[in-house]
């Protein structure tokens, strides 16, 4: 199920200069912003969990999630250079899990690292906040990549659906719908969370079974089928 | 056999002939570089709602402007139907209140205007015609800005009209939108320079979707949160704060449109604790903009000055 030579071409495609650039840049602004936000506020619970969840896990997470989902096969499948990877005797459903797991462990490495440290700075990991918030981004991450990898084989559009999504649906319809809430890979993740914190900080609309369900079943829906729409895949000319 | 060809040919001089096959030199009007520009501009923008292209590409611009106005039109119905005194929303705030809709359409659309043309090589043959550097950014700046402004102006405009539907008082409603539209024209020009300028460094589209995307909401992100955490410190300790707040928000475009208007153009804030900045701090914000605006400008000059193939 898991083919190293992919893992390698994904790992060079996902973290090539520029690229490794943007996905550097916004964990060290979050780290910088926690070192300020303590230096300006000191060490504060409540602070620390705004932050963490405002910034990290509602914003940051999603944002690496679409680069790093999306660039896994969108710019492979835009070019037509995924043909020469289709034609070789590699199974399609191996393909996409094993760039599945490079951009799970992609988005890991630049969302959830980050989030430990800046809980660490913010509040020295006081009431397990830092603890929780980076269990949160290490779960949605796998959601996540799993979600806008099938994204990027579906549409030409990934990563603007995928930021529709993760900015339109989880953050303005989520605000003023609750429902919304409940059919977001955030709110899951603070399900979890929430389970790992145990206070009231880190609170989740969904309940912690209802959230690990949906997480596993999204998971592994998306990347089933994900393997399926890579068997039938036509390539499309530039529009 | 092409190799041997000379060898019979050369001798006999006398078969050679010249076939007139009837090119001509063109002798028309040339149009010259203004024509060259205005017909980019107006590609441009037409590309920039999706006209002229496949019905694919159109969806999401088309998309996006509907999302724009429908909100509007809501408010204005209830304001109609219940003969409101006023509309529940400012004509500033409404670009404020949809900034993620905007953010969408210029991530979206400032790859589309030019990391196209650096992925297919065609800059080169653009400036193979009699436009230069020059006129090229300004055309493709011109063109975004125009095409965000028509995203923002148009709610506005729907406000406005319905305002004066339920009649409303006409001065102040008049005075109210002409803010606005300044507003949004600020906005659409430091909007569509940020976008441009991240996304022609890229000849990926999808890859200066992103880009311009994380750098307009993390910068917000980042602002606000920042900006929550001081209101709070003020209101902890009772002394005012609020000092530290109005210089945050100048790190993040959607708060230095926010504050310039609150200062200018009579826009309530949308900052924590309703503090804008003050008629001082205010030029600050004004030069911020403007300063980023013509930075804008520079760095694709700069950018396009040598666009290798």
């Amino acid at each position: 199920m898991y083919d190293p030579t992919v893992a390698r071409l994904t790992y060079r495609a996902l973290l090539g200069r520029r690229r490794a650039l943007i996905l550097g840049a916004l964990p060290l602004l979050l780290i910088a912003i926690s070192v300020v936000v303590r230096g300006l506020a000191g060490a504060d619970d409540q602070t620390a969990s705004d932050l963490l969840g405002g910034l990290a896990l509602a914003t940051m997470v999603p944002i690496i999630g679409v680069i790093a989902g999306t660039g896994a096969i969108g710019p492979e499948i835009d070019d037509g250079s995924v043909v020469y990877l289709l034609s070789k005797p590699v199974k399609r459903p191996t393909i996409i899990f094993t760039k599945l797991i490079v951009a799970i462990a992609v988005t890991m490495v630049f969302s959830a690292v980050p989030t430990f440290i800046a809980g660490f700075i913010l509040n020295g990991n006081g009431q397990q906040i830092a603890v929780a918030y980076t269990v949160a981004a290490l779960v949605a991450s796998i959601a996540y990549a799993a979600i806008f990898l099938l994204l990027g084989t579906v549409s030409r559009h990934a990563v603007v659906f995928g930021l529709v999504y993760a900015l339109v649906w989880e953050a303005l319809f989520g605000s003023l719908v609750s429902g919304a809430r409940t059919l977001s890979v955030q709110q899951w993740s603070l399900a979890v969370a929430h389970k790992v914190a145990g206070g009231d900080l880190v609170t989740s609309d969904v309940g912690l079974t209802t959230a690990t369900i949906l997480l596993a079943v999204v998971t592994v829906l998306a990347t089933w089928y994900a393997g399926q729409k890579l068997r039938t895949l036509t390539l499309a000319g530039e529009e | 056999m092409a190799v041997e060809q000379p060898l019979q040919v050369s001798p006999s001089g006398e078969q050679t002939r010249i076939h007139n096959i009837g090119y001509r030199t063109y002798d028309g009007p040339r149009l010259g570089r203004a024509y060259a520009r205005r017909s980019l501009y107006s590609q441009s923008l037409r590309g920039a709602y999706g006209l002229g292209r496949s019905v694919k590409s159109k969806v999401l611009p088309m998309l996006l402007f509907v999302v724009m106005c429908v909100p509007a039109a809501i408010m204005v119905a209830v304001a109609v139907a219940t003969k409101a005194k006023d509309l529940p929303v400012d004509y500033t705030r409404y670009a404020i209140i949809m900034q993620a809709v905007i953010s969408l359409y210029v991530a979206s659309q400032a790859p589309q205007s030019v990391s196209r043309d650096l992925r297919f090589k065609t800059v080169p043959l653009y400036f193979s015609r009699p436009i230069e550097t020059a006129d090229y950014v300004r055309a493709k700046y011109a063109a975004l800005a125009s095409a965000m402004f028509i995203l923002t102006a148009a709610p506005l405009l729907v406000l406005y009209v319905g305002a004066l539907l339920a009649k409303l008082d006409f001065a102040d409603h008049t005075k109210g939108f002409a803010q606005g539209l300044v507003s949004v024209a600020l906005l659409s020009l430091l909007f569509a320079g940020l976008g441009l300028v991240i996304a022609s460094v890229t000849p990926r589209r999808g890859f200066g979707i992103a880009a311009v995307i994380a750098v307009l909401t993390i910068s917000y992100g980042a602002v606000s949160t920042l900006q929550a955490i001081a209101d709070a410190q003020s209101l902890g300790d009772g002394q005012g704060s609020a000092g530290a707040i109005t210089w945050i928000g100048l790190f993040s475009p959607v708060t230095l449109i926010d504050g310039l208007q609150s200062a200018f153009l009579g826009a309530k804030s949308a900052f924590p604790g309703g503090v804008g900045p003050t008629n001082g701090e205010g030029v600050v914000y004004v030069l911020v903009t403007l300063g980023l605006i013509a930075a804008a400008y520079g760095l694709l000059m700069r950018r396009y000055r040598k666009v290798g193939l």
